[in-house]
């Protein structure tokens, strides 16, 4: 019995308390949070939402766009990211989670391989191992400069680019220095397609009125 | 992907020497707050509004009373406020969470496990992230905390029945230590590119033709508690792998930073407050020397890149993110089962199996290099009293430790301790295993298969939270059977080690004479070492061989 009471009047201790530290834990931590980084880094704190020329948001420069439509076709004019465990799309988010020796992940790898190859134009030899694996968070948006590199002379004869222009875009979206280090040089996809049909509009004859 | 060894020598060695540098001043300001006498004007005010009486000190007894009643309260609160979600403000469209996972997922964020038996993006909304979720990441991390400063009074009290005031302890825990660094934390996090707002933001590629709604939401202030809490549950499915949690190499070196800062300055504060600086570094030691050894292990087995999909996808990569690759892939995830935390930066199920098998040992160790915060101080210290008892049978001296008789109540207490954990993860994963029909949530082919059920449980037990993903427990089975290992995994320790502090702290201090057994110093670190691995190796070798030794080794 005089537990049972000592455990009531813990338990009403309890309730009270956890109501009072989420007032300070759940709300005022994190709207000073909130309020501190839209002051200083609203960009961060919002997403990394990057703009187009005419200046509307087009895309988080964190996250992937799709790279293939819903029966896998892929459209030629633009550099693809990853394959993904989510079809890329930002509502959700997941690896494969598939064993190294599972049969189905052999399966996907070597599918990937044929259609990475084919898109291409290459030997299924030469494509790299982040072209024919899926992402940790499904949105990854960035690949190897490896595979980037393949996928030069396909995406400038699609705009009527020139191939060293592009290769210099995709110079300019890859990742060096410390981050490059800690991690591994990336090329970001997601910014680098938004440079290219940038320059896409700009080499096209202007418009008469 | 290759692994640059340049590169992970040169993040192992930044963490160790980041941590080394702070680990005496942050591990003083530790012990000040726990040996603290006042209390701040906010605090008197929180006091009195919960009804606490902060001048009383408890008895073990009633100390635990309240850890238990407030871990009671806590979970019933999650649980309810889960279910009715689809009438609470702030939850989007979502309905109430399932009965299942909602107890599962109150268990496990009240038990600093932070296993994620639910996908959030589709389950859960701000409230629940950020008025549950969050608030249990700050006070199951505290609750450790406090734990271990009771158990270190234990040892420095003599003739008493006073261990603290769990209430005030759990308020400056969660106040002085936890709030501002987390603060601090998430600030950084911003500015690195966490996202942190209330809202998603419609985007459209009109040269693609492309339309995305980019999710928002109170990322950061969540991912640094996350951290520094050793609590790893995500904001997202893919956890730290997602780039709102994770968005590039250096952040993800400062979530391992986070992750280790408090644990393995426990250690300091704990030799301080012994006042003898020696305990602690001989503590600090172990957990380090451990924590090399795992993190070169794990780089090694993640370096081999083993696996035939591996090898037919021409190295490694799945799993992994390109921003990222198998250099900070290694570092965080030894890092992350070392410690209670859970967070993952690369998919753990994809991992080549020795390197998913270090994994499982880094938890099967018991967390305790450096472990959770709190939780892996009072593990390293029970089994500091282990090793002083075997040294004790070897000399034919009763054992003592920092001035405490080591008698048979004790030594049950500390066994009960070591046997707990190995017990449920066996049990549990063994009764798992045998059921016919649960073994397809586990969808995996070939010893792989046992490997994600011997994870799940060995994860749960621990209050890991990490995941070889490819489970499914969800459902009502294996929801109860997780939601058991969780709450036993960190509860049936607790009343132990609370047991234990209760009758080291009645017994008077006895001199220390020719014949005790030093507890610093290298021979004794050795030994502890020595008796942290081996129990380990004995309990859970014959299953490890089942699982990721024979994917492993039989290829």
């Amino acid at each position: 019995m005089n537990i049972l009471t000592g455990y009531l009047r813990q338990a009403g201790t309890a309730l009270r308390f956890l109501v009072l530290a989420t007032l300070v834990l759940g709300l005022a931590y994190p709207l000073s949070v909130f309020g501190v980084g839209q002051l200083i880094a609203p960009y961060q704190a919002n997403g990394s939402i990057i703009k187009d020329a005419a200046g509307a948001p087009a895309a988080s420069a964190l996250i992937a766009q799709a790279s293939a439509d819903d029966n896998g076709a892929r459209d030629p004019r633009w550099f693809h990211a990853r394959p993904s465990a989510v079809a890329w799309d930002p509502a959700s988010s997941s690896a494969s989670n598939l064993g190294p020796n599972e049969p189905k992940l052999l399966e996907a790898v070597t599918a990937n391989r044929f259609t990475v190859a084919a898109a291409e134009g290459i030997n299924e030899s030469e494509v790299p191992a982040d072209a024919v694996t899926a992402s940790g968070s499904g949105l990854d948006p960035d690949i190897s400069p490896e595979y980037a590199g393949l996928q030069v002379a396909r995406v400038a004869a699609a705009h009527g680019l020139d191939t060293e222009a592009v290769a210099s875009l995709v110079d300019r979206h890859t990742s060096s220095g410390l981050l490059a280090f800690l991690g591994q040089p990336s090329v970001n996809v997601t910014s680098l397609n938004l440079a290219v049909a940038e320059a896409s509009q700009a080499s096209q004859p202007a418009q008469s009125e | 992907m290759t692994f640059n060894y340049a590169s992970f020598i040169v993040q192992v060695a930044a963490l160790l020497i980041v941590l080394a540098a702070l680990h005496k001043p942050f591990g003083i300001y530790l012990a000040r707050v726990f040996e603290g006498t006042t209390s701040s004007r906010p605090e008197r005010l929180f006091y009195r509004l919960a009804g606490v009486d902060a001048g009383t000190e408890q008895t073990w007894s009633v100390y635990l009373r309240s850890v238990l009643a407030f871990s009671a309260v806590s979970i019933l609160a999650v649980f309810a406020l889960q279910r009715l979600q689809g009438v609470l403000p702030g939850s989007g469209s979502l309905p109430g969470v399932d009965p299942w996972v909602a107890m599962n997922t109150a268990i496990s964020f009240v038990t600093n496990t932070n296993w994620q038996t639910y996908v959030p993006e589709a389950t859960v909304g701000i409230f629940v992230q950020m008025c549950l979720l969050a608030v249990q990441n700050f006070l199951s991390a505290a609750v450790g905390i406090v734990v271990v400063v009771a158990f270190i009074r234990g040892i420095v009290r003599t003739r008493t029945q006073r261990l603290g005031n769990f209430w005030v302890d759990l308020a400056r825990t969660s106040f002085r230590i936890l709030l501002p660094i987390a603060f601090v934390a998430a600030v950084v996090m911003v500015l690195g590119g966490v996202v942190q707002n209330f809202w998603p933001t419609d985007v459209t590629n009109q040269a693609a033709g492309i339309s995305q709604s980019i999710p928002g939401g109170p990322v950061a202030s969540q991912e640094a508690i996350k951290e520094l809490g050793t609590n790893g549950g995500g904001y997202f499915n893919a956890n730290s792998a997602h780039p709102f949690e994770n968005p590039n190499a250096l952040i993800s070196l400062f979530e391992v930073f986070l992750l280790l800062l408090i644990p393995s300055a426990l250690p300091y504060a704990f030799g301080r407050m012994v006042g003898d600086q020696k305990q602690g570094y001989t503590v600090a030691a172990v957990m380090g020397a451990l924590w090399l050894a795992s993190v070169s292990l794990m780089g090694w087995a993640v370096a081999s890149g083993q696996g035939t999909a591996t090898a037919a996808a021409g190295g490694l990569g799945e799993g992994f993110e390109q921003r990222f690759g198998p250099v900070p892939g290694a570092i965080f995830a030894a890092s992350t089962t070392l410690t209670s935390t859970g967070a993952v930066n690369t998919a753990h199920d994809s991992l080549p199996p020795l390197a998913g098998g270090v994994a499982m040992v880094n938890m099967m160790l018991g967390e305790v290099a450096p472990g959770g915060t709190g939780s892996g101080l009072y593990g390293l210290l029970i089994l500091s009293i282990i090793s002083v008892f075997i040294a004790g049978l070897m000399v034919g001296r009763t054992p003592e430790y920092l001035g405490k008789k080591i008698g048979p109540t004790e030594m049950k207490l500390a066994a009960m301790y070591i046997l707990v954990t190995p017990t449920l993860v066996l049990a549990l994963a063994g009764i798992t295993v045998l059921l016919p029909g649960i073994l397809a949530n586990a969808p995996a082919s070939g010893p792989h298969q046992f490997s994600e059920v011997l994870y799940a449980f060995t994860s749960g037990a621990n209050n890991n939270g990490s995941a070889f993903g490819g489970i499914t427990t969800s459902g009502p089975f294996l929801s109860v059977m997780m939601g058991l290992a969780m709450l036993l995994g960190r509860f049936l320790p607790i009343v132990l080690v609370l047991a234990l502090a209760g009758s080291l702290a009645r017994q008077g201090k006895i001199p220390a004479s020719a014949g005790t057994v030093p507890t610093h110093g290298p021979l004794f670190g050795g030994l502890l070492l020595g008796v942290t691995v081996i129990l380990t190796a004995l309990s859970y070798f014959p299953a490890l061989a089942l699982g990721p030794l024979a994917e492993g080794l039989l290829k």
